[in-house]
């Protein structure tokens, strides 16, 4: 199992050929508490990029891109219930979506955890 | 001899020794020298603005009346979405004509707007009830754009991938004239279909059809939402809304969207508007709703209260991605309608639409006994076959109406709440009838069958005392002009005066329906000649639309006719829109609405454009660039230098400028957009121009356009030259009504008086900013030290030293009996404060004094290293509930919380209710009030 990260602040946690995606821990953060998340629906396909998401929050509302090309398998159906979830379990509970990859070699361009601890300070 | 005092002398809130004093404490000597230092020389205007003197407001009055005159009051029959209408006069008293209501600025901050929240929430509900659906946001601007964001809302909720949209053929041709303005940069192909033999649907993301059509007849709409729901097509239903109470809501038929106007629940015609359209979704669609949305959530005690909710869907958030550029409502009109229909309640209005149906109905009885061809279905509207329909116009003219000529052979005739027996007697001769006896003439399956309205609003305040009390509790909750200095940057919060707002509701200028015959216009026609040379002399600019009803109306319309312009020159490939990242959030939406894309430009560490950016951009893009959207004074509130140069660099390569004019109230007089170099802008007359905020609206965004442009400017079905570009709003001139308010603010300034204002709006900011800036950063200020006619305070430092956040600030405000300065906008963590020139120097200086002490609040924090968490700012606002409790459980004083300045001890505001919780309003999504059935248990039988 590895876990990848994109320069958008999505986590992506690689089992063979399944991803599960959320956002990260310092993203929630970012948003504040989060209110709404609009998950896609299963079985639909989508481009490394993009929209499939959107997470709101009392200040802001964003899109989540696809990190990787692939199909949606399955959506968090807890968020519609409780969103809060994204702001307290961000990396494990908060997951957003599931998806097939079509093309692993896409991982290659991710970031990994140390990158992206990185990426995040230069942010700051 | 002493002077007497003009109308300038109290509109500008200081004094001559006042201005004096604050001039030398900037360490100037004369407004002349301000002007000087502060606007850059290369756009200064050289010449006194070539407008009329000056009148008094007695005879500034006497002549518009004059004017006014020259309208004719006809009976209207016209219908077609325009009905007159009984304003009860406990409304039209103590709401239209007082400033607690009308003076109110949109309730971004709850705690002080409870009461014309929950007006709306009333509204909300009205909507939600009568239309059957699951939300209703709080209102649009009119039913013709109501039903193009409809248009637009199925084409991004429908899971088809087709660009098709079918538009029955018996909607309102203004209805039907927006869309295809709204369709056409989008790529929409728009299909007519006839609603009593529709097609079978296939391949679209929606359909429109309207209710009662604009022949009169009723459609059976349920078969078609069928029909469309079988192949996965979105259904907007246009309804009337009095019909509502006696047809089936389309919410129970299975519509997914449903619009129309609440006009004729109150509000006078008014030539066209403003008026406040509904709409209203499913569950479903609800997140995507364009507009305002009142929804209830709770206070830090825990009391229901209300809020703006799923604010971040809107522009100012999500910029070119927004789904609308729609970023205000028509709140004192949707009001006015949701109190008509409190005072009215259900059995009133049913009452109503069914003495409607009955007149309608003898009349139609009548017509059909003669044999002339008419719908056999209507509510209020009886089409008749004539032979000469001209002939017949004119024949009812002369006894007394006018009715409406929908083709050469056909005329209509709608009934509204004025009718009666006499008028239907007339009508009788007229159309040589045998009057019927009447009879219920619905469609028996679309009889409305469902209960609405059932809870307490609607059914308690039907006595006049009861409303007026109603009326009075209500604004007492709210903090409006009417009390204290509202300083919201960008916003332009002045005076309205008395002498302005009177003439809207001389029937004259009210019960006048937007299609009438032109020769009953003619004073409508001159106020409106002499409105647009005004403004044309003001800005600088060859001609002037007045028909965009709201700000980002104007801007639509104003990139509308860039974008018509290029086209016309074989340049439609000029699609890229440049925008500053200072720029307002409806900039980039407004952009996306017309096709465009949108590149962002830097703005450098001063708040200016990033000259270098522009230039790289400009040349990457090149001949691809459509226009630069800026706004001057910046957003920043300064007077950038290198304007001029900004304009040429866009010109070079054949771009346009649109200058959004926001800031209009720093240029009348000492500069101008034609000045500047721009090619179009929209100006905010609810702004620069005393047309009041009205708690939300109503916004009247006319645009001013260089010669070039002039054929671009939005046309409409009624006027008889043709314009590439279709209508932008529903009526010719949009919010017409309040047009005399404009007209009266020029007149009774004239040239001399309009530079003062200006000269007064950017001393007062000055010594605001020169008060605050030992205590708060000032964020951008020119070369000199300078700022335009607003100021932003920097207070992110405050969250660093003291964890004091700017809400905490902003609510520790309405402590001190002020409403915040915009929060957040156009720098995060920042205020920006705006006084105008309306402000006497003694509530200035009170405003400071509040901002002072608070910063002092903070200190006590820094000082004794104490936490934000238990100060006096954390809880703020203080209820008279909260203070008086009988465990205190703060280290602060009830007194400290209470009455930090002893001003207040004598005047004091109170919220009614602590500080809302915005998570919990967003996360319960509550946005009309459930109907009584919901909250009664089982009845238990007596015992």
């Amino acid at each position: 199992m590895t876990v990848k990260y994109t320069r958008e602040h999505e986590w992506i946690r690689i089992e063979g050929d399944m991803a599960t995606v959320g956002i990260t821990f310092y993203a929630q953060e970012q948003l504040g508490d989060v209110v709404f998340v609009e998950l896609p629906e299963a079985d639909t396909s989508a481009d490394q990029g993009a929209e499939v998401a959107v997470v709101e929050s009392v200040k802001a509302a964003s899109d989540i891109y696809a990190p990787v090309t692939g199909t949606i398998i399955e959506s968090n159906e807890e968020l519609s219930d409780r969103p809060e979830l994204v702001n307290e379990d961000p990396e494990n509970d908060g997951w957003f979506f599931k998806m097939q990859l079509s093309d692993p070699s896409e991982l290659d361009d991710l970031l990994d955890e140390a990158d992206y601890q990185a990426f995040i300070q230069e942010e700051l | 001899m002493k002077q007497e005092m003009t109308f300038r002398d109290r509109h500008i809130g200081l004094s001559d020794d006042e201005r004096a004093f604050m001039l030398k404490t900037l360490g100037l000597n004369s407004m002349d020298e301000l002007a000087t230092q502060v606007v850059p020389d290369n756009i200064r205007k050289q010449t006194r603005m070539s407008l009329p003197d000056a009148l008094s407001e007695v005879d500034a009055l006497a002549e518009l009346k004059s004017i006014a005159s020259k309208n004719q009051v006809v009976r209207t029959l016209i219908g077609q979405g325009y009905y007159h209408t009984l304003t009860p006069a406990v409304i039209q008293r103590n709401v239209l004509e007082n400033p607690a209501w009308y003076t109110a600025y949109t309730p971004y901050q709850p705690e002080i707007s409870q009461g014309r929240l929950e007006a709306l929430f009333n509204y909300q509900t009205m909507v939600v009830e009568l239309t059957g659906m699951a939300v209703a946001n709080a209102s649009l601007l009119d039913e013709a754009t109501a039903a193009a964001e409809a248009m637009t809302l199925c084409e991004r909720s429908s899971k088809s991938k087709s660009n098709r949209f079918y538009v029955a053929s018996n909607l309102y041709r203004q209805t039907r004239a927006v869309i295809e303005t709204r369709a056409k940069p989008l790529g929409f192909e728009l299909v007519e279909f006839d609603a009593h033999n529709p097609p079978a649907f296939d391949n679209a993301f929606g359909l429109i059809v309207q209710y009662t059509g604009n022949d009169g007849a009723v459609v059976d709409i349920q078969p078609l939402i069928q029909n469309a729901k079988d192949k996965g097509i979105l259904t907007v239903v246009t309804a009337d809304i009095l019909s509502l109470t006696v047809l089936e809501s389309p919410g129970h038929l299975g519509a997914d969207i449903c619009l129309g106007s609440t006009q004729r629940f109150g509000v006078p015609m008014g030539n066209g508007g403003p008026h406040a359209a509904f709409f209203a979704v499913t569950d479903k669609l609800k997140r995507n709703i364009p507009g305002r949305l009142v929804g209830r959530s709770i206070d830090s005690e825990g009391r229901d209260a209300y809020r703006l909710t799923l604010q971040t869907r809107e522009q100012h958030i999500r910029r070119e991605k927004a789904t609308s550029n729609i970023c205000t409502a028509q709140v004192l009109l949707a009001n006015i309608a949701g109190f008509y229909a409190c005072y009215h309640g259900p059995s009133g209005l049913t009452a109503q639409a069914q003495r409607v149906h009955f007149l309608a109905s003898r009349f139609h009885q009548g017509i059909k006994e003669k044999g002339q061809m008419v719908n056999d279905t209507f509510f209020d509207t009886v089409s008749v076959q004539v032979s000469d329909a001209d002939a017949m116009v004119a024949k009812a003219l002369e006894n007394g109406f006018n009715i409406f000529k929908t083709n050469a052979t056909t005329v209509s005739v709608s009934f509204d709440e004025a009718s009666n027996e006499a008028e239907l007697k007339v009508l009788a001769n007229i159309f040589s009838i045998k009057l019927g006896h009447g009879a219920v003439a619905l469609p028996n399956q679309l009889i409305r069958k469902t209960d609405f309205m059932t809870q307490e609003a609607f059914n308690t305040h039907h006595s006049e005392t009861e409303m007026m009390r109603y009326l009075r509790k209500l604004a007492d909750r709210d903090l409006a002009l009417d009390r204290a200095m509202i300083p919201l940057g960008s916003c332009t919060m002045k005076l309205n005066a008395a002498s302005e707002m009177a003439p809207i509701t001389w029937p004259e200028f009210a019960n006048i329906h937007p299609f009438a015959p032109d020769n009953q216009r003619l004073g409508y026609a001159e106020m409106i000649h002499n409105l647009n040379d005004w403004l044309a002399e003001i800005t600088d600019y060859a001609g002037i639309s007045l028909q965009p009803n709201s700000g980002a109306q104007g801007e639509y319309a104003g990139l509308l006719a860039i974008q018509g312009y290029h086209e016309s020159r074989g340049e439609a490939h000029r699609t890229i829109c440049l925008v500053p990242s200072s720029a307002h959030g409806t900039n980039p939406a407004s952009a996306q609405m017309v096709g465009l894309d949108v590149v962002v430009i830097g703005c450098d560490q001063d708040g200016n454009i990033d000259l270098y950016d522009l230039k790289a951009k400009v040349e990457q893009h090149g001949t691809n660039v459509s226009c630069l959207m800026i706004t001057y004074p910046s957003t920043h509130g300064v007077f950038e230098t290198a304007v001029q140069e900004v304009c040429d660099i866009v010109h070079s390569v054949g771009g346009q400028i649109y200058l959004d004019g926001a800031n209009l109230n720093a240029q009348v007089g000492l500069t101008s957009p034609g000045i500047i170099g721009s090619d179009v802008s929209h100006l905010n007359l609810h702004k620069t121009f005393c047309i009041p905020h009205g708690g939300g609206g109503p916004g009247v965004g006319p645009i001013g356009v260089a010669e070039h442009l002039k054929p671009f400017m939005p046309g409409h079905p009624e006027f008889s030259t043709q314009s590439p570009v279709g209508p932008v709003s529903a009526a010719p001139f949009g919010s017409a009504m309040i047009l005399p308010i404009s007209w009266m603010y020029i007149r009774m300034m004239g040239p001399d008086g309009l530079k003062d204002a200006t000269e007064s709006a950017i001393l007062s900011a000055n010594y605001i900013a020169k008060r605050l800036a030992s205590h708060y950063p000032i964020l951008y200020t020119d070369a000199k030290g300078f700022v335009a006619h607003e100021c932003i305070l920097d207070t992110r430092a405050v969250k660093e030293s003291a964890g004091v956040t700017v809400d905490d600030i902003a609510k520790r405000l309405i402590d001190y009996g002020f409403h915040a300065p915009t929060m957040s906008w156009p720098v995060a963590g920042t205020l920006m404060i705006e006084p105008t020139e309306s402000e006497p120097l003694a509530e200035l200086d009170r405003f400071c004094d509040a901002m002072i002490s608070i910063r002092q609040e903070i200190s006590a924090i820094e000082s004794e290293k104490g936490s934000a968490d238990d100060s006096v700012l954390r809880h703020a606002p203080y209820t008279v509930e909260a203070v008086t409790t009988a465990h205190w459980p703060h280290a602060f004083s009830r007194q400290e919380a209470a009455f930090p300045v002893d001003s207040l001890k004598k005047d004091r505001y109170w919220p009614p209710v602590g500080r809302i919780d915005n998570v919990y309003g967003d996360r319960n999504l509550v946005c009309s009030c459930p109907p009584l059935s919901e909250y009664t248990d089982t009845p238990t039988e007596a015992a």
